[in-house]
């Protein structure tokens, strides 16, 4: 293909498809700053005449967005730690203890990652209320704290870490476990990394789950918050566009913090199809 | 340390596994096959869990309903509307990035970025986007001199909004894919084919497409069945609705409203039964296709 188009067209091409990716972001925080009369303005103003910051104050008057923001933040963090946890345990039975059972039991659980979240909606919500768990914080933190998927990815990576290390730290009178934490933990860093943020980005967005087990205004997370606030905003955009703002801005700046370990997680999953 | 197994080991793996088990057999796979049992249960009473009988009559209920039916035929309009398109604009984005040109990297965030925004947000640009009178779309469309269309509560057009979304939304993952794929080609292949005098198009065809089939065969299943499973796009986009005349309403909308808006249990679990089963199907014809036309390296 290399020498099919010349670099310029390559140039043009791109720039052309990154205007169409960048456009509704430029065109949410534009709006989100303006003032009520610009936002209808035809032809379309794109750089408001006066920084309107008063629509983020007005929208988290109409609607808790604070409130959302911390349950976003207590469900993100603790289902990620929970996973990492759950899934260092799990890795480390299938990657160095041999043990009854254990490829029965490894191919169950890769074979539930053909099954569609969508279809264990429904019993899971009739455990929860059979637990009294529904519009709980545990209703939307515990089914989220182990995952197939990323006991898989750790364990391949544990598999790569030499068996010599384990031999040697068992001679120095290291226990297991103490290996485990002390040794494998830190060497499986990267992984663990990539683990943690595709799970950070996930439990941030998540929308069906919260929607369905939450009723009440305080347990709502920012997804499910932003869709009743559009009911609750009514037709102003501007403040629409604010609310939005601040549920996609965190996850963008952790991006451009992150990007390597987002992007090569992604490519590696692709990679092993 | 691999030793044999014994009874000790066997305990002592339990032990590491118990966390995780515990949560995966109790939202796994216990509702697995819960929810294949629950989809037989007839005239089922969530509320006192009574089950007054068990048999196919779901299905055919499910089978009977013009909304299942239609809701089908929109999810099938849906994944051909948005897979194909999405390969083909994603591979020609990922080859063009992979061009050796500068800044390749600011592209290929830029492309990335809706991937790690919520879609329930970004769905709610899109409806401003679509906005019949003020939105930006119908704004450039009348450069070109086509009059305002109602993308969002026009039956005809709720659906092509619907797609125009997913496929910006999607297009970062499958970008990165592609590319992970194309970097792991050998550049030799292309050196070999330039030397015999192939020509730009007939490298693609004949060096790029079969190297890249694995990555390909891997973007389509992943694309399908997660163009089957779309919800969050459609609650968002038409507010709470399947939009105008159901004309967005898909399998997993149509789960919910049974389940979560009527309560009728049996019936969206076997509605979500059928989609397990559409989503396992491709799976399966992918794989036998796959390993009849993929070509290693």
């Amino acid at each position: 293909m290399r020498s099919a188009l010349s670099k310029s067209t390559i140039y043009i091409l791109l720039a052309i498809g990154a205007v169409f990716m960048l456009l509704p972001f430029v065109w949410m925080l534009s709006t989100s700053l303006k003032a009520p009369n610009e936002v209808m303005a035809m032809p379309p103003v794109w750089i408001p005449s006066e920084l309107n910051w008063d629509n983020f104050t007005e929208a988290l008057a109409v609607a808790p967005f604070d409130r959302y923001f911390v349950n976003s933040l207590i469900v993100t963090v603790i289902s990620t730690i929970g996973e990492l946890v759950t899934t260092i345990l799990a890795a480390y039975a299938f990657s160095r203890i041999n043990f009854f059972g254990k490829n029965i039991i490894f191919a169950v659980l890769l074979g539930t990652m053909m099954v569609p979240g969508e279809v264990l909606l429904i019993p899971n919500f009739v455990t929860l209320s059979n637990l009294g768990w529904i519009d709980t914080y545990q209703a939307l933190i515990v089914p989220w704290t182990a995952s197939v998927f990323a006991i898989f990815l750790l364990r391949q990576f544990f598999l790569g870490v030499p068996k010599e290390l384990s031999f040697a730290a068992k001679v120095d009178g290291c226990s297991e476990f103490r290996f485990l934490w002390y040794v494998m933990v830190p060497l499986a860093k990267p992984a663990l990394i990539t683990v943690a943020l595709l799970k950070i980005i996930n439990s941030w967005n998540a929308f069906l789950w919260p929607l369905i087990v939450t009723n009440s205004q305080e347990l709502r997370t920012l997804p499910v918050g932003l869709s009743a606030f559009t009911t609750e905003a009514g037709i102003k955009y501007e403040l629409l566009m604010a609310a939005s703002t601040m549920v996609v801005v965190p996850m963008l700046i952790l991006f451009f913090i992150m990007q390597k370990y987002i992007i090569a997680g992604v490519a590696r999953s692709g990679l092993k199809g | 340390m691999m030793l044999k197994p014994t009874w000790k080991s066997t305990l002592k793996a339990l032990l590491y596994l118990l966390p995780a088990l515990l949560i995966l057999v109790t939202f796994n796979i216990y509702p697995i096959v819960k929810s294949f049992l629950m989809s037989f249960y007839t005239n089922y009473d969530f509320f006192k869990n009574i089950i007054n009988e068990r048999g196919f009559s779901n299905f055919i209920e499910l089978f009977q309903d013009p909304n299942f039916i239609q809701a089908l035929q929109n999810t099938v309009i849906f994944v051909i509307g948005v897979v194909p398109i999405s390969i083909i604009l994603s591979l020609a984005i990922a080859i063009l990035l992979n061009s050796k040109i500068k800044f390749s990297g600011l592209f290929r965030t830029i492309y990335f970025l809706p991937f790690v925004t919520s879609v329930v947000a970004v769905a709610i640009v899109w409806s401003w986007i679509f906005h019949s009178d003020y939105g930006l779309l119908n704004y450039f469309l009348g450069w070109f001199g086509v009059d305002p269309i109602d993308w969002l509560t026009d039956p005809t057009f709720a659906m092509p909004a619907l797609i125009i979304l997913s496929i910006w939304k999607g297009l970062g993952f499958n970008i990165i894919i592609f590319l992970a794929g194309l970097q792991s080609v050998n550049e030799q292949y292309y050196l070999a084919a330039k030397v015999d005098g192939a020509s730009a198009w007939h490298r693609f065809k004949s060096v790029t497409l079969p190297l890249l089939s694995p990555t390909m065969f891997f973007v389509s299943i992943i694309s399908i069945i997660n163009a089957f499973k779309v919800f969050d796009e459609i609650f968002a986009l038409f507010n709470g609705k399947p939009g105008p005349a159901n004309s967005a309403l898909t399998v997993v909308y149509y789960v919910y409203q049974k389940f979560y808006e009527e309560w009728e249990f049996g019936l969206a679990s076997a509605a979500a039964f059928v989609l397990f089963i559409i989503v396992f199907l491709f799976t399966i014809i992918q794989l036998i296709i796959g390993r009849k036309f993929v070509h290693y390296q």
